[in-house]
C-alpha cells in the first residue's frame, strides 16, 4: 500500500510540470523560480537540521567498539585500530571506512533457522551492500558531471570523472555507466523492500517516496540525453543566466527537461526534512564518530550534576554500626557504650 | 510464577519470521503472563524517589495484566516533556530518531527477534515505537501528516508498548554493530525506560536492586556482617581445597588496593568459585589490597533505570577508595560494571577521586596501566594476563584437563569496550582445551545471554530462553563438537542467567568465571596437594567421568 500511494504521488509530480509547461507556459516559474527556492530551501534546511543536531551535548562516550581496544601491553595484544579506535587519526580512518565504504553494512550477516537439525546459521549477506555502494557512487558521480553545466570552464577532475564513466565506448551519445548502475541499485534497493517481508513490514510511504523519486529523475534524465537529445547548451545558458540573476528560459528545450528539473526541485526540498539526512547523520553519530578512550582521558558532560552524591558512607555506618561492631568490622565511630564495655 | 514447558524443539518449530498481515500499529499487544516481568514493589520506589528525586514516581499496587495500570493523571505530558528534556541533552537519541532509514540490517541481529519471530523484537521497530511518537511531537511533517509518514500519538496502548518491548531489549547493542549509521538501539531503549520510570512503570528485578545498593552497598541487600560471614565461609572452603587459609580484609584502610567486583560473585553458584578465585589469586602474589562492604558492588543497575541513578551508585566506588585511602581499584568479573566503568565513570565522577589516587601499577610486575590513567581502574583480566606473561603465577594447567573450555564473551566488555584478547589469553594459560565458537557469535558480533539489563528474572523465562537461541545454539554446536563441557565468561549476569540456558539448549555444560579455572590452576605457596577443584568435587572422579 505504502508503495502504492508512493507511486501514484511520483506520477503526479510528474504531470504537474508537463501540464505547467506544456499546456500552461508557465516556463520561468518551472525552469527557475521552483528550482532556486528548492535549493534554498535545501541548503537552510541541512545547515539548520546539522546545527541542530551539532549544538546538541554529546554527554558521553558510547563508541561501540568493533573489535579488540587498546590494550595496557600492545606487545600482547594487537588494537583493532579502525574498528575500537582510540585516537583522533584513528577514528578519523573509522569514520573515512564508514563514510566511503560502508563498512558496518559490509559485515551484514543474514539469519538461516534449520528446526529439523537444530542450527541457527548466518551466513555472509553482502548484496545490501554492494547494491548501496552502486546506487550512492553512481549517485554521486551524476552530481558531480552535472557540475559542468554550472562552472563556465570545466575543472579537470569533472572531465576526467566523465572520461571514465563513460569509457565503455557504448552508443551515441556514449553510455554512462553511472546511469545504468543507479538504475540497478536503485531497482534492487526498490525489489528488496517489496520482496523481503520483514522489510516491506517496516517500510513507510517516506521510504518508498524517495526511491520512486530517483527513478523518476534518473529516467527522467536518461529519457532528455539519450531519447530526445535536448539541447545541452541551452539548460547550461538557463542555468548561466538564472545565476546571474537574469530570469530568461531560451527556447527550444524538450518538456523532459522541466520534468527531470521539477523532480530534482522535489527532492531538494524534501531532503533536509526526510531520511535522507543520514548523508548528514553519519558524520554525527556519537557511537561511530568517538575514541573509545574514557579510561584515559578526561571528558567533559557539560550537564552533569554535580549534586548527586552517592549515600554516604556515614549514614551506612549509622545503619548498620552495632551488627558490624558485633562483627568485628572496622568503624568510624564506635556504638554507644561500647569503650566501656571494652575496658570493663 | 508462569510455568514454562516448551520442549526446544517445540520452542524451535514456534519460531515464525513471516510477519503478521497487519501493519504493526494495528496489531494488539499481547499481555499474557510470562510476558512481563513483576513491576517495582512500591515501597523501594518511595525509598528512592527519596533518594534519587525527579527520576522515579507513583509508587503503588500495579501489574501489567491488569487493563488500568494506575497512571498519573497527566502522564501525556510528562512523557512529552521528558523526551523533549532528553531531545536536548543527548544528541545521539536526535540523531538516531532521525536518520534510521530502516535498511533492516539490524533486523534480525537481535537475539530477541530470532528467538521469537516477534517483528517488534527488530531492532529497527523496536526503535520505530518511539520514534513514531518522536514524529508526531517533535517533527512538522509528522504533525501534518501524520500516519502516512509513521507518527502515530501516544496513548495508553502505546505505552504499554513501550513497557513490553523496552523491557524485552538487553541494551547489549548487537544491532549497532550493524547498522551503518551505528544507531544503537539500546541508546534508544535507555531514554524509553527513564521516560517509563517517570510514570512509574518499572520491573522489580531492577528497582530492587537499585533500592538495595544505594543502601547496602550492593544489590542483593546483603548487610555488612552478613557479607562478612559469607566470606568467612568461602575462606574456609578454601582452606578446605587448599589446605590454607588466606586473607579478605573487609574496610580496612591504608592498603594500596581496592578491589570491587558484583555482589553476584559473593552470593551463589558458580559466582562465589570465582570469588574464591580472586581471592586465592591475591594471596599468591601477596597484594595489598582490601574489600569494603560499603562498596560492596560493582555491577551498577542504575544503568537500567536512569543516567542519575547510575552516577549515584558508581559514585561509592571513588568515595570509598578516598576513605580507605587506596590508590587505584582493582575491578572484578562483571559486564555492566565495565560498560559504566569505561563509558561513563569518570565523566560522572571522575571529579570525586581523591588527590592520593594514582594510575594504576601492578605491584608486582611494575607495569604501568595507562590505558586506565584517568579511571583508576584496572579489570582483573588485564592484571591476571600481565601476572602471566611475567611469569608471576606458579600454574598447573593440567588440573583444568578434564575441562574442555569455550568462551562466552559478555556483550557490555565486547561492544561497550573491546576486551577480547585478554580474557582469552588468560583462559588459554590455565587451560589446555579451548575451543571458539563459529565466527559469528563471538567476541564483537557475540550473542547476549538474554538476561541482561535486569531482565534475568524466572517469571519471564520464556522470553529468556527464546533469546538465549543464539548463544545455545552455537554453545551446543561446539559441544557437539568438539566436547566442550565449560563456557567460561567475565560476568556475573552472565554466570546467573546462562545456567538455565545452557540447561536447556546445551545440556551437561557448565558455567564458569575466568578466574575459578585460574584458581584451579594455581599453585599457591605452601598449599597441600589438591585433591578437588574449586567445587569440591573430586578430581578422580572428574578425570574419569572425562575419559569415558
Ligand atoms: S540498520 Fe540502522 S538504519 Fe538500518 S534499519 Fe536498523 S537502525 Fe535503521
Ligand atoms: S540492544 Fe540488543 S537486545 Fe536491544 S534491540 Fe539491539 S540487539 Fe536487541
Amino acid at each position: 500500500m505504502n508503495a502504492l500511494y508512493s507511486l501514484v504521488f511520483v506520477f503526479a509530480l510528474v504531470l504537474i510540470p508537463l501540464i505547467g509547461v506544456g499546456a500552461a507556459k508557465l516556463n520561468v516559474f518551472f525552469g527557475i523560480c521552483i528550482p532556486s527556492t528548492a535549493l534554498l530551501v535545501f541548503v537552510a534546511g541541512f545547515v539548520c537540521k546539522v546545527y541542530g543536531w551539532a549544538r546538541r551535548p554529546v554527554p558521553f562516550r558510547i563508541p561501540t567498539t568493533g573489535g579488540q581496544q587498546e590494550p595496557y601491553d600492545p606487545t600482547l595484544f594487537k588494537q583493532n585500530k579502525w574498528d575500537n579506535p582510540s585516537t583522533g587519526p584513528q577514528t578519523f580512518m573509522r569514520m573515512l571506512l564508514e563514510v566511503l565504504c560502508f563498512r558496518s553494512l559490509f559485515r551484514n550477516t543474514s539469519l538461516k533457522l534449520d528446526v529439523k537439525n537444530n542450527v541457527v546459521a548466518y551466513a555472509s549477506a553482502k548484496w545490501l551492500w554492494l547494491f548501496a555502494i552502486f546506487f550512492h557512487y553512481s549517485f554521486f558521480i551524476i552530481v558531480a558531471r552535472h557540475m559542468r553545466l554550472f562552472l563556465a570552464s570545466v575543472p579537470m577532475p569533472i572531465e576526467w570523472l566523465e572520461f571514465g564513466d563513460g569509457i565503455m565506448q557504448i552508443g551515441v551519445p556514449r553510455m554512462y555507466m553511472s546511469d545504468v548502475l543507479i538504475l540497478v541499485g536503485l531497482l534492487f534497493l526498490l525489489g528488496r523492500r517489496l520482496a523481503d517481508a520483514k522489510i516491506r513490514y517496516i517500510s513507510l510511504v517516506n521510504d518508498f517516496f524517495p526511491l520512486f523519486l530517483l527513478l523518476g529523475i534518473s529516467l527522467s534524465g536518461i529519457y532528455m540525453r539519450y531519447f530526445a537529445k535536448v539541447d545541452v547548451m541551452a539548460i547550461k545558458e538557463l542555468v548561466v543566466s538564472a545565476l546571474q540573476f537574469q530570469f530568461k528560459v531560451p527556447a527550444g528545450i524538450d518538456n523532459s527537461f522541466f520534468v527531470h528539473l521539477f523532480l530534482v526541485s522535489v527532492l531538494l526540498a524534501y531532503f533536509p526534512f526526510s531520511k535522507l539526512m543520514h548523508l548528514g547523520g553519519v558524520f554525527l553519530s556519537p557511537t561511530r564518530n568517538l575514541p573509545n578512550d574514557t579510561r584515559m582521558k578526561h571528558h567533559e558532560n557539560p550537564w552533569n550534576d554535580k549534586g548527586i552524591m552517592p549515600h554516604s558512607y556515614e549514614h551506612y555506618e549509622d545503619d548498620f554500626r552495632e551488627p558490624m561492631y558485633e562483627a568485628g568490622l572496622p568503624l568510624e565511630k564506635l556504638p554507644e557504650g561500647a569503650e566501656e564495655e571494652a575496658k570493663a | 510464577m508462569a510455568k514454562f514447558s516448551k520442549k526446544p524443539i517445540e520452542l524451535l518449530q514456534s519460531i515464525d519470521y513471516t510477519p503478521p498481515r497487519t501493519d504493526w500499529m494495528s496489531t494488539p499487544n499481547n499481555f499474557a503472563d510470562g510476558r512481563w516481568a513483576y513491576p517495582g514493589k512500591p515501597e523501594k520506589i518511595e525509598y528512592l524517589m527519596h533518594e534519587m528525586p525527579g527520576n522515579f514516581a507513583n509508587p503503588r499496587e500495579w501489574s501489567p495484566g491488569d487493563v488500568d495500570w494506575k497512571l498519573p493523571s497527566n502522564w501525556k505530558e510528562i512523557v512529552h516533556e521528558g523526551f523533549k528534556e532528553r531531545l536536548n541533552k543527548y544528541r545521539s537519541l536526535k540523531v538516531f530518531m532521525d536518520v534510521c532509514v530502516r535498511c533492516g540490517a539490524c533486523a534480525d541481529k537481535c537475539h530477541f527477534f530470532i528467538g521469537s519471530g516477534d517483528p517488534k523484537n527488530m531492532p529497527v521497530l523496536r526503535a520505530e515505537l518511539m520514534r513514531s511518537v518522536y514524529r508526531k511531537d517533535f517533527t512538522l511533517a509528522g504533525k501534518i501528516l501524520g500516519k502516512l509518514t509513521g507518527a502515530r500519538v501516544m496513548e495508553e496502548d502505546v505505552l504499554k508498548e513501550w513497557f513490553l518491548y523496552f523491557y524485552q531489549c538487553t541494551e547489549c547493542r548487537r544491532c549497532s554493530l550493524f547498522c551503518p549509521y551505528g544507531i544503537d538501539t539500546a541508546e534508544v531503549t535507555m531514554m524509553a525506560r527513564e521516560l517509563l520510570h517517570l510514570c512509574g512503570i518499572n520491573i522489580n528485578w531492577i528497582m530492587e536492586p537499585v533500592a538495595n545498593c544505594n543502601r547496602t552497598g550492593n544489590h542483593l541487600g546483603i548487610q555488612p556482617h552478613a557479607f562478612k560471614d559469607i566470606v568467612d565461609f568461602m575462606l574456609d572452603d578454601i582452606e578446605t581445597i587448599t589446605g590454607k587459609r588466606v586473607k579478605c580484609p573487609l574496610n580496612e584502610k591504608g592498603h594500596e588496593v581496592i578491589f570491587i567486583t558484583p555482589s553476584g560473585d559473593v552470593f551463589a553458584d558458580p559466582g562465589i568459585y570465582t570469588f574464591m578465585g580472586y581471592l586465592m589469586l591475591f594471596d599468591a602474589i601477596g597484594l595489598d589490597f582490601t574489600m569494603s562492604t560499603y562498596a560492596s558492588e560493582g555491577g551498577n543497575f542504575g544503568l537500567f533505570t536512569s543516567a542519575d541513578m547510575m552516577k549515584k551508585l558508581n559514585a561509592k566506588m571513588y568515595a570509598e577508595a578516598n576513605r580507605l585511602g587506596a590508590k587505584w581499584i582493582l575491578g572484578g568479573e562483571c559486564g555492566h560494571m565495565w560498560r559504566v566503568i569505561n563509558q561513563y565513570m569518570d565523566t560522572m565522577n571522575g571529579y570525586l577521586q581523591g588527590p592520593q589516587m594514582r594510575t594504576p601499577v601492578n605491584p608486582i610486575t611494575g607495569t604501568v596501566f595507562n590505558n586506565a590513567k584517568q579511571t583508576k581502574m584496572v579489570h582483573i583480566a588485564e592484571f591476571t594476563a600481565d601476572l602471566i606473561k611475567h611469569g608471576k603465577l606458579n600454574l598447573d594447567k593440567t588440573r583444568n584437563d578434564y575441562i574442555r573450555a569455550t568462551f562466552h564473551d559478555s556483550c557490555n566488555p565486547a561492544r561497550a569496550m573491546g576486551m577480547l584478547d585478554e580474557p582469552r589469553y588468560v583462559l588459554k594459560n590455565v587451560c589446555n582445551h579451548f575451543y571458539e565458537m563459529p565466527e559469528n557469535t563471538i567476541r564483537e558480533q557475540t550473542f547476549c545471554c538474554a538476561g541482561g539489563s535486569g531482565l534475568n528474572t524466572d517469571e519471564i523465562m520464556e522470553i529468556r530462553l527464546r533469546g538465549g537461541l543464539p548463544r545455545g545454539n552455537a554453545l551446543r554446536y561446539v559441544q557437539e563438537k568438539h566436547g566442550v563441557n565449560t563456557m567460561a565468561c567475565v560476568c556475573a549476569i552472565d554466570r546467573a542467567t546462562l545456567i538455565p540456558l545452557a540447561d536447556y539448549w546445551a545440556p551437561g555444560v557448565r558455567i564458569s568465571g575466568l578466574h575459578e579455572m585460574v584458581a584451579n590452576a594455581l599453585i599457591l605457596d605452601g598449599e597441600s596437594e589438591r585433591t578437588m577443584n574449586l567445587r569440591q568435587e573430586e578430581f578422580e572422579e572428574l578425570f574419569a567421568q572425562e575419559e569415558e
